[in-house]
């Protein structure tokens, strides 16, 4: 264990989640009004019908996967009597399936950014450095699954990655356990871990407004005047450099 | 009975002359920014045309407003909350930019930097969209005045509805201006397809605005309005809607719109309705019923029992008051003139309008007739189907009964009032056959034809305890005011706090329009003030505008 594996396998994924969660308290404390889709689908529609449905449910199936593969333990599917085969077997169908279909949605949500002109004189650089980030992320991510388990000898990521990712949370963080991990995997995870520190500070924000609360308010929304007086209010009109 | 009160606006399409002022003074108080280039809160479109956004109203196509459904409960056209969340993605009927239009700037650069030639320079258009040159080609009033004739007129999604045979004849018969801003309707299907929750209706006035912070951009909205008046701002990812001018009315100030409309056709009231009828209300079965329906949800502002739950619902008493005294009651109850703009939509839309009269008026005179007689007039209005049906379709989902009964009012206030102008004797039987009295069509001339700025224009100021959230108001120096324009403080000009500019040009604003004379203050002795250029109507010599005369000098020493 060097000082390469602490920074790695220690700092860098502490530094994200600390970036992750402080970075979206402040934009919900202070730029509320930045917080948007920034949808460009008055410039273009057609393209996007296909391809921003493709992409969303694509990577709503992988964020499900890491979450099944990560979270749960190896010995818990095994207690229900699923053999390790059959997980495996599921898990890299799906995994592949989901992650054509987000590759594709991706393909066709940047080419559509980058071709067709309004949408891409409305790309910030921001927009651009995320794209990248998250590409690479994507393409790691699919690299190391269809390279190593699919085409490859596999690799169970269960003994040692989810392992290692769950002592995260314990505050006790098993480094060791990510010495054999295949260098793809490795780069997956690490740029993963900067994704999630820029997260907030980019339009991804907005995947965390999920507005769950529409299946249960009632269709129209009453509001009085704020019966308070204002404190420091930012204005409804969007004034702000 | 839930009473809840609702600012709400009557139009007078009869004297809409199409000259767009209350469209550019809109956009210049709210829509004057990048991200918005294309958005018209307020805008006028001739009847027949395709409207702004191009055909909205075929919701067929563009899906907006609320359906009935068999087991006559209401559901949005687009789509239930499911198939709302299933759609986020990539809302199926999101108008693109080109069925507004593609704004668009000039290169006026090119004007002074191109080289000295044999040409005149020209700035080229271009498209504030794509920043490349772009070649104009529909805007906001592409088809203004039946502009395009036949060929655009022939996509008028209300004039389909009207019968074939009408549409021969068609443009010959008639046209007409049509203002339109958010109908702040009491079942709003905007809020209601929000999935964020962002927008609201204001429980003080009903005025139906967007919570900028919490808005996502998700756009379920622009496809939920039947009237296409919410609208994406591209630039900062949310959704943007007139909002009746909320920091004016607060102050008992009217909407930008009305205050500069040349014509004086429009008027704003409070109405109080029962809020727990407007769902039943909004789910009649038959269509042609809601413009009934709707009437039935209103309540009277004089009857006792309403005053009560008015007042146990929190209604301040200058409300109930201003209530009793609208305007829109009097235009919409008691002389039943004004009718709601596509009711069959079911979202309750509290903009109404009264049908223009002059398409039969214009027939009549253009074919020699006399169209001030109330014999030639109703016969008109009975022989001349095509504008009453298309009337129809436009303010009574279609029944061309209430247009009828509107109409042969207007004639008879027309004809009333022309015998009371050449001196002589009123005829009764005329106001009685529209079904009136003759003291009532007076009272009605009064208010369409000759009502002062207070009686257009009846707003009750927001409550300082209850609108202390109010942006500038919060301030708490406002309400202070006096003495005028920048004379608070004890130590001369411009001493003490500072006036907001917004609500100082309001009360200067305010205080013009219900002045009697021009802006000249006669008064020698009156102390100097400070002269708020922006206010002053370009009439007389306010005092303190020039410093004052020296002395009279002798006319021969001038020259």
């Amino acid at each position: 264990m060097n000082t390469w594996d602490i920074l790695l396998w220690v700092v860098v994924p502490y530094v994200s989640i600390a970036v992750l969660v402080l970075g979206t308290i402040y934009r919900r404390r202070y730029d509320k009004f930045g917080w948007t889709t920034r949808s460009s689908q008055l410039y273009e529609s057609d393209i996007l019908r296909w391809g921003s449905p493709m992409f969303h449910v694509g990577i709503l199936l992988v964020l499900i996967g890491h979450v099944g593969g990560l979270l749960v333990p190896k010995s818990w599917t095994q207690a229900v009597g699923i053999s390790d085969h059959a997980y495996h077997v599921v898990a890299v169908g799906m995994g592949s399936a989901a992650g054509f279909l987000l590759l594709v949605g991706m393909a066709i949500l940047i080419l559509r950014r980058r071709l067709v002109g309004p949408v891409f004189s409305a790309t910030t650089r921001n927009d651009k450095a995320m794209y990248l980030i998250l590409a690479v992320v994507i393409l790691l991510g699919l690299w190391t699954t269809v390279r190593v388990n699919a085409v490859g000898p596999g690799y169970d990521y269960r003994e040692t990655v989810s392992v290692w990712f769950r002592s995260l949370f314990r505050l006790d963080p098993q480094v060791e356990l990510m010495a054999g991990v295949p260098l793809g995997l490795q780069l997956h995870i690490v740029t993963a871990f900067v994704l999630i520190a820029v997260w907030p500070f980019t339009r991804l924000i907005h995947a965390f407004s999920m507005p769950i609360g529409y299946f249960t308010r009632p269709y129209v929304v009453y509001r009085s005047r704020d019966p308070q007086p204002a404190r420091t209010r930012t204005s409804a009109w969007g004034d702000r450099p | 009975m839930r009473v809840m009160a609702q600012m709400a606006m009557v139009m007078n399409l009869d004297k809409c002359i199409g000259c767009h002022t209350c469209s550019v003074t809109c956009k210049q108080a709210w829509t004057n920014r990048p991200g918005v280039e294309y958005v018209w809160f307020n805008n006028v479109e001739t009847r027949p045309g395709q409207g702004y956004p191009r055909t909205y109203q075929d919701q067929r196509e563009w899906q907006g407003g609320w359906v009935r459904t068999r087991t006559g409960r209401l559901k949005l056209r687009s789509g239930g909350r499911i198939k709302r969340m299933l759609s986020i993605f990539a809302n199926p009927k999101l108008p693109k930019i080109q069925d507004y239009y593609e704004p668009w700037t000039y290169e006026y650069e090119h004007l002074l930097t191109a080289p000295a030639g044999e040409h005149t320079p020209v700035a080229q258009p271009t498209s504030l969209i794509t920043g490349e040159p772009t070649k104009i080609s529909w805007s906001a009033n592409w088809d203004d005045s039946l502009a395009g004739g036949n060929e655009l007129i022939a996509s008028d999604p209300i004039l389909a509805r009207v019968s074939g045979q009408v549409k021969q004849e068609f443009e010959t018969a008639f046209m007409f201006f049509l203002p339109r801003i958010c109908e702040h309707c009491l079942n709003p299907s905007c809020a209601a397809a929000c999935p964020s929750g962002a927008i609201y209706k204001r429980a003080e006035d009903g005025i139906v605005l967007v919570d900028q912070d919490n808005c996502r951009g998700w756009r379920m909205c622009i496809t939920g309005c039947p009237y296409k008046k919410i609208y994406f701002n591209h630039r900062t990812g949310k959704a943007e809607k007139c909002t009746f001018c909320f920091p004016r009315v607060e102050i008992g100030m009217p909407t930008v719109c009305s205050e500069t409309c040349v014509g004086r056709l429009r008027y704003i009231g409070l109405m109080l309705y029962d809020a727990d009828a407007v769902g039943r209300a909004a789910a009649v079965k038959d269509e042609t019923d809601l413009y009934e329906a709707q009437r039935s949800v209103f309540l009277d502002p004089r009857d006792p029992e309403v005053i009560r739950a008015a007042q146990a619902a929190g209604i301040p008493d200058d409300w109930i008051e201003a209530a009793q005294r609208s305007p829109v009651w009097d235009l919409i109850m008691k002389y039943e003139v004004a009718l709601p703009l596509h009711p069959e939509y079911r979202t309750m839309p509290m903009v109404w309008y009264i049908p223009p009269l002059s398409p039969v008026v214009d027939v009549l005179r253009d074919t020699g007739h006399d169209g001030e007689d109330v014999d030639n007039l109703f016969g008109a209005i009975d022989a001349l189907r095509i504008p009453v049906e298309y009337l129809a379709e436009l303010f009574t989902a279609g029944d061309p009964a209430p247009v009828h009964a509107v109409l042969r009012k207007l004639a008879a206030m027309r004809s009333y009032q022309r015998r009371i102008n050449l001196g002589e004797t009123p005829d009764e039987s005329i106001a009685t056959a529209a079904g009136m009295t003759g003291p009532q069509i007076e009272d009605m001339y009064r208010l369409l034809a000759i009502a002062k700025y207070e009686d257009r224009y009846v707003i009750p100021a927001a409550h300082a305890e209850t609108a202390a959230g109010l942006e500038e108001l919060a301030t708490g120096c406002s309400l202070d005011y006096e003495g005028g324009p920048g004379m608070g403080g004890p130590f001369g000009e411009a001493s003490g706090r500072i006036a907001p500019v917004a609500v100082e040009s309001f009360h200067v604003l305010a205080e013009r329009q219900r002045a009697d004379q021009h802006a000249e203050v006669t008064d020698p002795d009156a102390p100097p003030r400070r002269v708020n250029l922006l206010n002053w109507d370009g009439r007389g010599r306010p005092a303190g505008l020039f410093p004052p005369r020296q002395e009279e000098q002798p006319p021969g020493e001038q020259r």
